[in-house]
């Protein structure tokens, strides 16, 4: 049991690590690891939005489930389960990709923004607290989504599969996939240190089970400060990271890609914490369970990238805020996103409501 | 006894935590079918009292005997 202590918060520090290293290395400012933003440029990537800025085929994500996939067979953990609601999981692995895109970052984002000293954050993370919170009123009043069953190992390989094909097309034939010439989707580190930092990452994560909706809804659920350490860890890292390598810059003007439309980023966080909660897990921790072979969490991932591309081409994702010649210009969530945030909490309590057993709290 | 075959975690710990607080049972029986679960569910007995034993047959599935500490 204290070795699983340890696991996690090792697993936590070597995220931290790894988004500080990125970030040297080319990743965007306080963008060293984003699930969100990560899905989001594979689907520009793939031509499934045309934001030119927001466009990569991010190794990192390939390297999260390909490193989660050989530790799982390692450790013969690997099991191909599905048939845990699908559909709903499609949709609410969309609907966490638009509270996040509006937010400007998944929950891990989130933390290596609050390690940056980003304080415009801090609405991020309150609204994920509440959000989670919502989601835990349901799940002790006998939310869920169903089990899962037991299928053909076929099955737990298509997202590692479709992962590597994604690899073989950016080593290959990059010239049919999209890159951005300028903005976030045009700096990166280099695809091998990405990759191997994804499948380090990876191989950690589905060992130490790290989660970052996890630990705060445990905390609040069971008093179970277990998968919370590994949540602060990340945090410790990248602040001690940043101070080090003078990168610490506590403000809430002009941060890295990211934008003080406070109310708008609670209300998006707000709804990515909640839409976690009902799926078991945050954007991470589903990239982790489809490399174990979790084909509902596969399907999970695929709505996450078809909700990016639905956030850009709706003009639902945030915009950032910029200093131009000298020019403070306030970015924000447009009338179309915050509809889309407002949409999807609504959707959100629809599907709490409708997946509450019958019998209520027996 | 809880059959949490299937489900993912949070939801046998859920599970197993109604069963403790409505019926405070001296010994229980779940039934899981993935690792996570088993660490998940025997942290939360152990942090409420129960001592746990594991018992697998094979690596698809996991039967916990939570037994009351005394």
């Amino acid at each position: 049991m204290k070795q699983n202590h340890w696991l996690i918060i090792a697993a936590g520090a070597l995220v931290g690590l790894a988004a500080l290293v990125l970030t040297a290395s080319g990743n965007p400012g306080n963008m060293g690891f984003c699930i969100a933003c990560f899905l989001r440029d594979i689907a520009g990537g793939l031509g499934l939005h045309s934001a030119g800025k927001v466009q990569y085929i991010r190794p990192e994500i390939i390297g999260l489930v390909l490193g989660a996939m050989l530790m799982a067979l390692a450790g013969k953990e690997f099991k191909a389960r599905a048939g845990s609601a699908p559909a709903l999981r499609f949709v609410l692995g969309a609907l966490v990709m638009v509270g996040a895109l509006a937010f400007l970052g998944c929950p891990l984002r989130m933390v290596i923004r609050l390690g940056g000293g980003d304080i415009t954050a801090i609405s991020g993370l309150v609204g994920f607290v509440a959000g989670i919170l919502v989601g835990v009123v349901f799940l002790k009043n006998g939310f869920s989504l169903g089990r899962a069953y037991k299928v053909k190992q076929a099955e737990g390989f298509v997202l590692p599969g479709f992962m590597v094909w994604l690899l073989v097309l950016l080593l290959a034939v990059p010239a049919i996939l999209k890159f951005s010439a300028e903005g976030p989707g045009s700096m990166h580190a280099f695809w091998a240190i990405s990759l191997v930092a994804g499948l380090v990452v990876g191989a950690l994560a589905q060992k130490s089970r790290l989660c970052m909706a996890g630990g705060i809804r445990d905390a609040f659920l069971f008093r179970d400060f277990h998968l919370l350490s590994g949540f602060l860890a990340i945090f410790a890292v990248i602040l001690v990271g940043n101070l080090i390598l003078n990168n610490f810059n506590p403000s809430a003007q002009v941060q890295p890609i990211a934008h003080h439309d406070y109310l708008w980023s609670f209300l998006g966080m707000m709804l990515a914490g909640w839409g976690s909660v009902l799926l078991g897990g945050c954007p991470l921790r589903q990239l982790i369970l489809a490399g174990e072979g979790n084909g509902d969490s596969a399907v999970t991932v695929l709505g996450m990238i078809v909700g990016a591309a639905v956030s850009h081409n709706f003009g639902m994702a945030g915009n950032a805020d910029a200093m131009t010649d000298g020019v403070f210009v306030p970015g924000g969530v447009a009338l179309a996103g915050q509809i889309g945030v407002g949409v999807g909490l609504a959707l959100l309590l629809v599907i709490s409501v409708a997946n509450l057993r019958k019998e209520g709290a027996k | 006894m809880i059959d949490a075959r299937g489900l993912s975690c949070p939801m046998p710990v859920v599970m197993v935590r109604r069963e403790l607080d409505k019926n405070h049972p001296s010994d229980l029986e779940v039934k899981v079918d993935n690792r996570t679960a088993v660490e998940n569910v025997s942290r939360f007995a152990g942090n409420n009292g129960y001592q746990v034993e594991v018992q697998s047959a094979d690596d698809d599935e996991f039967t916990l005997i939570l037994t009351k500490k005394a």
